[in-house]
């Protein structure tokens, strides 16, 4: 079993549901969060092409996050989910440092947090929040070792890409194209 | 008799204040993996009020009982289950610290106007007193109600009952009254909201200056993504890139103030190169030998020297269309308020829907239904002498609702004609950013005897009223069930999931209240409003437990198909029975019959057009201070070509004042965004910021007010509606004398 999401760059608008849905359920505090949206503008007016996205940990296979981490608190759980043990972790920031998509950041409360493909909600077979939120259904969500999931579908059948593949990350988050 | 009215901060109060901060964010605090139980506490259904859509949800508590969230509700047809970003953020309107929580009364003291804390008793005792005192000097009629949204619900009731039908709200004048009466001209139905856009199954989708997807009309967002998936075509006319431009398979990059010469010419194409729906238009429609004879000099190449679109793309364009009719959908749009020809554009947007057959067929419009609720058993309302048809005195013939602006010239005095107002009762809108024109909203304030404010939060309004009655949050309150027409009939209920803060109260309460204090008891025989409800769901078998317990129920269609059927006859409510390209009850009233291209001014040398418009994550200017979403954008920028730039030596994030064709300069600064993404003519931003109420912490001084630089107003003869876009702005780099701090 392998989680994965993918991100249908043509259908998201941008909006930042995501964003909000996901600091209201995970309770971030207010002026952090675990995923967030960008934008990029390419040519000139008139002949423009814009790409919206909408950003998170992208779980990667291999995570240097993890492999940096000196207490263990950084690990991979179930579906190849990257997690942080939050009594685990000293705050030394060695995973921000090595994570090559700026995922994470020091929760106030005085460790490292990040997104969690909302595990606690995928452990009761829902899906995570800014999945089920967004309005425009551009994220799937799913278990790529299985060819007959929805995700792994879309995967055989749309172009796509991952951001900083240089990194050699592996990451686990698609956009498709 | 005048009074002085002093704008009133109440952040200059002082104000005991409200506690609520810390308790409400206490529970951030928690260890963020103990926290996360299961979701099995209670819900509670709402209806969202953050904008007009609507959509139904569940909201949601933690389990110390605090509302954590609202989801949307799966049945409903608005959302399905899908809430948009301001929705699933409308907690933070629950959870906002400078919320009102305490009646206020305007006095004065050392010769200084201010406000001081009252009880309810008090508050209502002294509205019901001007009211009676106003009916008792100028009658029941000079007492007016501006509202937007459900108190305007309730204070309506009240106001009617009190003998006045002068009730009036900003969407008509200011938003979508233009297209709701070249509806009714062409099609003898108003579209009404949500309008019926079968975009679920449409194969184009042609967008007129609507950025759907920046404006999150949530089924509408919703089924255009859908649509996408589809493969269908989308075409986007707007001078802006909108992220729909970017999703388009043709964006045309028009010059703004020239729509109506495109519409023309796309009607050119349509019926010279005879792609029309024809079997469509012999059957349903009047008036085509005029309209092709009206456009035969109207050609791309024409509207090319106009709108700088290209006659190849025009012509390829109204090809797409006509070859996807009828499942084609050029969107009427929604604020259409724009150049003071509105209804006339909006007329050739519904002429050229009818020409490619799309009015009642499938990927086109839909035919929706509603599910009517009978009317509690109240006693009838008392008649008024005269109503706001006759404050408009001869203009406006077509305004099928009331027009704002006729009101604020109404409460100047002498202006009213033997009409004029003498109060207000303002409800859920911030007149101050919604309605243009401040020189003119400031002359009716100061000229008026009595204001009264419904708001939950200490919007600008707020501080010209003489009572300020603070309303809980729709997550706190009861409010109508609503029936807003669907594919299904559908209705929704919106019940209190938490009891209102401080002492907040739903408006159903005030009105209650008030009418027994003015004698009015037998308008509001219940003790309760919830018994309102109940009586009124039973009556169409449902109940109010019942609703409790599924928030959303949809019935069936009752009334006729969906859609159009083969060769069906049909008669439309029009003068003809037919749908009416021309328009013989325009001639009469001496407008055009056919919609006809004017050219509108254009900016001076040095100026730029203001084109303004929404973020996904905020509404009206009513959600610039909602923590959760002001935390996704917390002020606006104002987007300028990079052309434009290079030329006044601008960088991203500078600070800059914008000033209008008029000389009035922006209140605060707005930071500078350079973006290819705007054309080189106009300067964007998105409306709803720049508060100057510094009671709104978060908002204060962020950004910059689109409404204070809008003074050139054309109105729309046929209708009232106010042009918005005819104003042009240029940079001030240095801080002007009159400007504030940020």
């Amino acid at each position: 079993m392998r989680y994965a999401m993918a991100i249908d760059t043509k259908k998201c608008v941008g909006c930042s549901d995501c964003v909000v849905a996901c600091q209201l359920e995970n309770k971030v505090p207010v002026g952090y969060c675990r995923d967030w949206v960008t934008e990029t503008v390419d040519g000139s007016y008139p002949d423009l092409t814009l790409e919206l996205r909408s950003e998170r940990c992208n779980h990667c296979d291999n995570a240097p996050c993890v492999r940096c981490c000196p207490t263990g608190s950084s690990h991979i759980a179930e579906g190849g989910i990257v997690l942080v043990d939050p009594k685990k972790c000293i705050g030394c920031g060695a995973c921000i440092e090595s994570c090559p998509y700026d995922a994470r950041f020091f929760h106030p409360e005085g460790y490292v947090d990040k997104c969690t493909f909302c595990i606690h909600r995928v452990r009761k077979g829902q899906q995570p929040a800014c999945v089920s939120v967004c309005p425009t259904k551009c994220m799937y969500f799913g278990d790529i070792d299985d060819p007959s999931s929805e995700i792994s579908k879309k995967l055989k059948t749309r172009k796509y890409k991952v951001l900083a593949p240089e990194a050699g990350t592996k990451p686990q988050v698609y956009y498709l194209i | 008799m005048t009074t002085r009215r002093d704008f009133i901060k109440i952040s200059a109060l002082g104000l005991g204040g409200l506690t609520l901060g810390a308790g409400v964010y206490s529970y951030l605090k928690a260890n963020p993996y103990e926290h996360l139980m299961p979701g099995n506490f209670a819900r509670i259904p709402t209806y969202c009020e953050v904008c007009f859509w609507k959509c139904a949800g569940w909201v949601e508590k933690d389990q110390d009982g605090r509302i954590a969230k609202v989801i949307g509700n799966a049945l409903d047809p608005h959302c399905n289950g899908r809430l948009c970003p301001r929705g699933t953020g409308g907690v933070g309107m629950y959870h906002d610290p400078d919320r009102l929580t305490t009646p206020l009364i305007r006095v004065t003291e050392g010769g200084k106007q201010t406000y001081r804390q009252a009880s309810w008793d008090e508050a209502l005792d002294l509205v019901a007193s001007k009211m009676t005192e106003i009916k008792e000097k100028y009658g029941p009629e000079a007492l007016a109600l501006f509202n937007h949204g459900s108190a305007g619900d309730h204070f309506g009731h009240l106001l009617k009952a009190y003998g006045s039908a002068n009730i009036v709200a900003p969407s008509y004048a200011q938003c979508r009254g233009p297209r709701e009466v070249a509806w009714k001209a062409t099609y003898g139905t108003t579209l009404g909201s949500p309008e019926p856009l079968d975009i679920r199954d449409t194969h184009c989708l042609v967008l007129i200056g609507s950025h759907l997807g920046e404006n999150m009309h949530n089924s509408q967002v919703q089924e255009m993504s859908d649509a996408i998936d589809r493969g269908a075509d989308i075409i986007t006319v707007d001078p802006r890139y909108s992220t729909v431009a970017s999703k388009s398979k043709f964006w045309l990059p028009i010059k703004p103030a020239t729509d109506m010469a495109l519409l023309l010419a796309w009607i050119h194409v349509l019926i010279y190169e005879d792609i029309f729906d024809k079997k469509y238009v012999e059957k349903y429609c009047t008036g085509l030998d005029r309209l092709k004879h009206h456009v035969r000099r109207m050609t791309p190449e024409w509207a090319y020297g106009i709108t700088t679109i290209k006659p190849e793309v025009i012509r390829q364009s109204a090809r797409l269309m006509a070859a996807a009719a009828p499942a084609t959908i050029v969107h009427p749009g929604r604020h259409v308020t724009w150049y003071g020809d509105d209804t006339q554009r909006s007329r050739a947007i519904a002429i050229l829907n009818a020409l490619l057959g799309a009015w009642g067929r499938r990927g086109g419009f839909f035919f929706d239904e509603k599910k009517s609720l009978p009317d509690f058993p109240y006693p009838d309302f008392p008649k008024p002498k005269w109503t706001w048809r006759d404050m408009h005195n001869g203009k406006y013939p077509l305004a099928g609702l009331a027009v704002s602006n006729a009101f604020i010239d109404a409460s100047i005095p002498g202006e009213g004609k033997g009409h004029q107002l003498k109060g207000w009762i303002v409800a859920g809108t911030n007149l101050p950013l919604t309605l243009p024109e401040t020189n003119k909203f400031l002359e009716a304030v100061n000229s008026l005897e009595f204001i009264a404010v419904v708001d939950t939060m200490p919007m600008e309004i707020t501080g010209y009223a003489d009572v300020v009655l603070p309303e809980c949050t729709y997550l706190e309150r009861y409010d109508e069930i609503r029936t807003s027409p669907n594919r299904e009939p559908v209705i929704a209920l919106r019940m209190p999931a938490a009891e209102p803060l401080g002492d907040s109260k739903p408006a159903s309460w005030m009105v209650k209240k008030l009418g027994e204090k003015l004698g009015l008891g037998e308008f509001f025989p219940y003790e309760d409003y919830s018994e309102v409800l109940d009586w009124q769901l039973k009556q169409i078998g449902s109940s109010l437990d019942e609703m409790k317990q599924i928030g959303v129920k949809v019935y069936e269609r009752k009334g006729r198909p969906l859609y159009l059927k083969n060769g069906e006859d049909m008669s439309f409510n029009t003068p003809s029975g037919k749908i009416e390209f021309y328009s013989n009850e325009f001639e009469k009233l001496g407008f055009d019959p056919l919609p006809n291209y004017t050219a509108h001014p254009e900016p001076p040398d040095n100026f730029y057009r203001l084109i303004y418009g929404r973020a996904p994550m905020h509404t009206f200017s009513r959600t610039a201070n909602n923590p959760n979403l002001t935390d996704l954008m917390d002020e606006n920028n104002a987007w300028v070509n990079p052309k434009v730039a290079k030329i006044w030596r601008l960088h991203n994030g500078q600070e800059v004042w914008l000033k209008n064709q008029d000389g009035v300069v922006t209140t605060f600064p707005i930071k500078v965004r350079i973006t290819e993404r705007i054309r080189f003519d106009s300067v964007y931003m998105v409306h709803g910021f720049g508060h100057s109420e510094k009671r709104l912490s978060k908002a204060f001084g962020k950004g910059a007010s689109d409404s204070e630089l809008i003074t050139n107003v054309p109105i729309d003869p046929i209708m009232g509606g106010t042009g918005l876009r005819g104003n042009f702005v240029t940079f001030l780099i240095e801080k002007p004398e009159t400007a504030e701090v940020g």
